[in-house]
């Protein structure tokens, strides 16, 4: 699996012919491979206008493109907004709970994540065919597609070890730009404009495989939650800046505390491990039909319902399995 | 008998297996014709909801069954005159007219007549009162309905406040919808506040009984501790006070002293009926999207539905708990949402409820002996279609419901109250049949069916969970939801409305998985035990003739069946056709892009094997086959063979 960013093929329909070599050496001859783009067909059309644009099939004959158009951006940050409104809305009956629940379309975008992600799993898995993955710049929905994908496919990034390493290849190092997309969360009225909850949409996602799974992630929705918290301000240097160049710059490593080195130490790690993990060695294929994708209360609920019962629920889990 | 006929998955038309289609006197079975599993499913003609014939195809006639536990077949038989035939026969068989044809006269699990009567006898009411603290002081025994006479809908002893004498009783009675007169429903020995249910007052707009007066002062003074009484009608004051043109209506705090008065709006039987068909119709779409899903979901009304009847229940459990007033709770008829609001909240109140027996007992109390009209609500028979109404499914459902909110706080799980709910429908068992007790003991239901309660108590260990401890905080005393904001809490219940699409739920079953890990901690405690003697033994003597059995078990294949389990492999389902959600691409691109093809047939594997293996069977999950052979298995998570000499094959 590949990443990238898209093709600055614009409006006169350039050539590179480093790149379609470079793509060419990934397949062998005869061999085929997918491009899932994260942007329509029509958006990706128009944006050749600005520069950007698509793999032209005559250029790349080898590759597939599939459109799978995630949201990102503003009206991402827009979902999520209207999501939590709808959580914290103590007037909302329900007659309406379910239809403000529906017009945030936070669900519809966790269904569609974890769609996309699979689709790319399925080409390598099923379909034994490489496949690149680009949005326009590369940093948003298309990290968060191939971290995905990876957790359906592999088991050694379900491990609490492995998750991390995944977090800092696939959305650290990769360049994710934390800084500006995670700034202010869903309740400030600063509306800044490259705000985008995509890391919180891909840590949705797993929870929903984590729910679907319960036996095969080796952490559990608290890791989640704290992660969570600390893409937004956090007391360790892990999530800051925009990309690695940036940190470079900062001396982040030299001046801060890694939030890797806190979670794994014995006392703390105990709190994020899942009583239920048991390897498993298979991809885990999620079912993304509506009645299966979930809110997940446990985060945008966290302030609002009592967490008492399900906690004690947890403890009870725990005692079980230890005391075996 | 017909061979050929192709059974249709409901997600994706590409798995449809092929096999024999049989019709029996009680089943409709499938067979498949696959060479190793030949499995089979099992349809109960009870369970049968409607059939519908659809238009013919060039591969066959489709016919669609669905049934009252949620399963839809989907069938396609190849010539069309079979398929009118199936069509009809099952329109008959589905449509009983008599009781004796119902499956729980001829179902037949080999037991003998003493442990009939033993499986009759687990749930025993009088027990009940008594367990919550009556006859006492303020409360007796009447037994003024002995033959039915007053009341024909309620049980012959019902429990009636210490003054209510027999003529107010009898009084009472005659200004009650169906005469059903207040009488006790709960008693809470710690604090004398007491549920009592009947039907709406005949008041119509000036209407007045002395006796009607004079039995809900007795209610009130049967609980020293409050002056007042609460009287709720469950439904909406609009339809309350059109009961009132017909003669009905409900109580004018004025002409009753000393209560206070409260609408609680559930809505009636009809707007129920169609809140469910809209909800089913939602879980039949096909691929739907997130929108979809969510807006059928609200425009149904369902979980809108439920929440009032828990708040309802919720209201009423404060009452008594929290405010020590005893409550009388009435609709119209007092046996539906009456029964719904009165089981909820006892369910609350008390954690007795909250296990496996006292749910039963609970399920005997409320909905059994005070004469909720199964027959009528379930279609044990054919009937009125507005009589049809998924009553108990709600409150059933509100039970699942309180299951999320509080795992630790019930004895049992989930799939009991499936299973409750499929026998509810199923009459396979005699304990919801008729409409009424008098009923029930006409037709002799006790000396010629099984009782459902002696069934699920024999598989216990299948309906546990594994998170509750009779000491945990949770499972003492009253359960507390929250009121508001609370929205949220109330979830779809895929379990029960998807429950035989595999592909939806959760592949592993913790519940499961959990119960196997308590038994095992437990054996091996045990044989610690037995070890430890043994070596005491051991010391002490000083030849080694020690014969002290150990509990052999294979113990890490006993427990690595659930851990293997938990790596099954599962099968992918078809990720790519959710176009619709997305701005539609317009056609000039038709020719870079590909996605409607990407996973059709042609570009797989041919031959998944995931997909023909039913490779996604795991613990826990159930399959399609819903068949009940003899010896007592009946559902799909029990493990039995075919009983051949039940089964009355027709011709053709």
């Amino acid at each position: 699996m590949l990443r990238s960013s898209q093709p600055l093929t614009g409006p006169n329909r350039r050539r590179c012919r480093e790149d379609e070599k470079l793509l060419g050496t990934i397949l062998d001859e005869g061999e085929r491979g997918f491009i899932i783009d994260t942007r329509s067909a029509q958006a990706a059309k128009q944006a050749r206008m600005s520069g950007g644009g698509t793999e032209p099939k005559s250029s790349y004959p080898q590759w597939r493109r599939l459109h799978r158009p995630l949201e990102r951006g503003r009206p991402l940050q827009e979902s999520f907004i209207k999501l939590v409104e709808a959580c914290t809305d103590p007037s909302l009956s329900m007659d309406r709970w379910l239809s403000r629940l529906e017009s945030s379309r936070w669900l519809g975008h966790v269904k569609a994540a974890l769609s996309t992600a699979c689709l790319a799993a399925q080409c390598l898995d099923r379909e034994d065919s490489s496949v690149l993955v680009h949005g326009a710049e590369g940093t948003d929905t298309t990290l968060l597609v191939t971290a995905l994908a990876q957790v359906i496919l592999d088991p050694s990034c379900r491990t609490l070890e492995g998750f991390q390493g995944l977090l800092e290849r696939e959305w650290i190092q990769a360049g994710h730009p934390f800084h500006l997309r995670c700034a202010r969360s869903a309740s400030s009225h600063a509306r800044g404009k490259q705000e985008a909850p995509l890391f919180l949409l891909f840590l949705d996602c797993v929870w929903q495989l984590s729910r679907q799974f319960p036996f095969s992630l080796e952490f559990g929705e608290q890791l989640l939650l704290t992660l969570f918290d600390n893409a937004y301000a956090s007391a360790y240097g892990t999530f800051l800046c925009n990309n690695e160049k940036e940190r470079s710059l900062c001396k982040v490593k030299e001046s801060t505390h890694s939030l890797w080195a806190w979670l794994n130490q014995p006392e703390e790690k105990q709190k994020y491990l899942n009583p239920l993990y048991s390897h498993n060695p298979l991809v885990i294929w999620p079912s993304v039909e509506p009645q299966s994708i979930q809110l997940w209360q446990g985060l945008f609920l966290r302030w609002i319902r009592p967490s008492q019962y399900l906690d004690e629920a947890w403890v009870e889990i725990q005692r079980l399995v230890e005391e075996n | 008998q017909v061979e050929n006929v192709r059974l249709l998955d409901r997600l994706s038309s590409r798995r449809a297996v092929l096999g024999t289609l049989y019709l029996t006197a009680t089943h409709v079975i499938f067979v498949e014709n696959g060479s190793e599993t030949r499995k089979e499913t099992w349809v109960l003609h009870s369970q049968i909801s409607s059939i519908e014939k659809q238009a013919t195809t060039a591969n066959g006639c489709p016919l669609l069954i669905r049934c009252k536990n949620f399963q839809v077949i989907q069938l396609v038989i190849p010539q069309e005159r079979d398929c009118h035939d199936i069509y009809i026969s099952l329109i008959r068989l589905a449509r009983p007219v008599k009781y004796e044809e119902l499956y729980c006269f001829s179902f037949n699990p080999k037991l003998d007549k003493e442990e009939r009567e033993q499986g009759w006898k687990l749930v025993n009411l009088n027990e009940e009162y008594n367990r919550m603290g009556v006859p006492n002081n303020y409360w007796q025994i009447s037994d003024v309905n002995r033959d039915y006479g007053v009341c024909d809908s309620y049980p012959t002893e019902v429990y009636v406040p210490k003054s209510a004498t027999a003529h107010i009783i009898v009084g009472s009675s005659k200004f009650r919808s169906r005469r059903r007169f207040p009488a006790l429903s709960y008693y809470c020995k710690g604090n004398n506040a007491s549920i009592c249910r009947s039907s709406q007052p005949l008041s119509g707009f000036s209407a007045r009984c002395l006796e009607d007066e004079q039995m809900l002062q007795a209610i009130r003074k049967a609980n020293p501790g409050s002056d007042f009484i609460y009287v709720v009608d469950t439904r909406p004051k609009l339809n309350a006070m059109a009961n009132r043109a017909a003669g009905k209506g409900y109580e004018n705090e004025d002409n009753y002293s000393n209560i206070k008065f409260q609408f609680i709006g559930i809505e009636n039987i009809h707007v129920m009926r169609n809140s469910l068909q809209k909800m089913l119709e939602v879980c039949e779409l096909k691929s739907p999207s997130m929108s979809d899903f969510l807006w059928g979901l609200e425009n149904s009304g369902w979980l809108k539905h439920i929440k009032a009847i828990m708040d309802a229940g919720i209201f009423i459990a404060k009452a008594v708990a929290e405010e020590g007033v005893s409550v009388l709770v009435h609709c119209s008829d007092g046996w539906d949402r009456t029964a719904q609001v009165c089981s909820v909240a006892s369910l609350l109140l008390d954690p007795y409820y909250r296990t496996m027996k006292g749910f039963m007992v609970l399920i005997e109390k409320d909905w059994v002996s005070f004469g909720h009209k199964f027959n009528h609500r379930y279609g044990n028979l054919d009937g009125d279609p507005k009589e049809i109404s998924p009553v108990i499914d709600q409150f059933i459902e509100c039970v699942w419901q309180l299951m999320e909110q509080f795992p630790c706080a019930f004895e049992f799980n989930e799939r009991f109250l499936i299973h409750i709910q499929h026998h509810i429908y199923s009459c396979q068992f005699g304990n919801f049949l008729c409409n009424s007790q008098k009923e029930r003991r006409e037709l002799k239901i006790k000396e010629r069916t099984y009782s459902l309660w002696a069934h699920l108590w024999k598989n216990r260990a299948d309906y546990l969970n594994p998170l509750y401890r009779s000491d945990h905080s949770q499972t003492q005393g009253t359960l507390h939801p929250q009121i508001a904001p609370c929205n949220f809490l109330y979830k779809f219940w895929s379990g029960m409305y998807n429950r035989f699409e595999k592909g939806l739920h959760p592949r592993q079953s913790v519940t499961d998985y959990l119960m196997a890990v308590k038994e095992e901690t437990q054996q091996l405690e045990e044989e610690l035990e037995v070890l430890q003697e043994r070596l005491a033994n051991l010391q002490k003597s000083q030849s080694g003739d020690n014969k002290v059995k150990s509990k052999q078990q294979d113990r890490s294949k006993e427990f690595g069946l659930y851990t293997s389990n938990n790596s099954l492999a599962n099968t992918p389902q078809e990720y790519s056709n959710d176009l619709k959600s997305f701005p539609s691409r317009s056609p000039s691109q038709g020719d870079e892009e590909d996605s409607a093809l990407i996973l059709t047939q042609d570009n797989l594997k041919s031959s998944d094997p995931d997909l023909s293996a039913n490779s996604d069977q795991e613990s826990g999950v159930e399959d399609l086959s819903c068949r009940s052979p003899s010896g007592g298995g009946c559902l799909p998570s029990e493990d039995s063979g075919k009983d051949s000499d039940e089964a009355v094959f027709l011709a053709g």
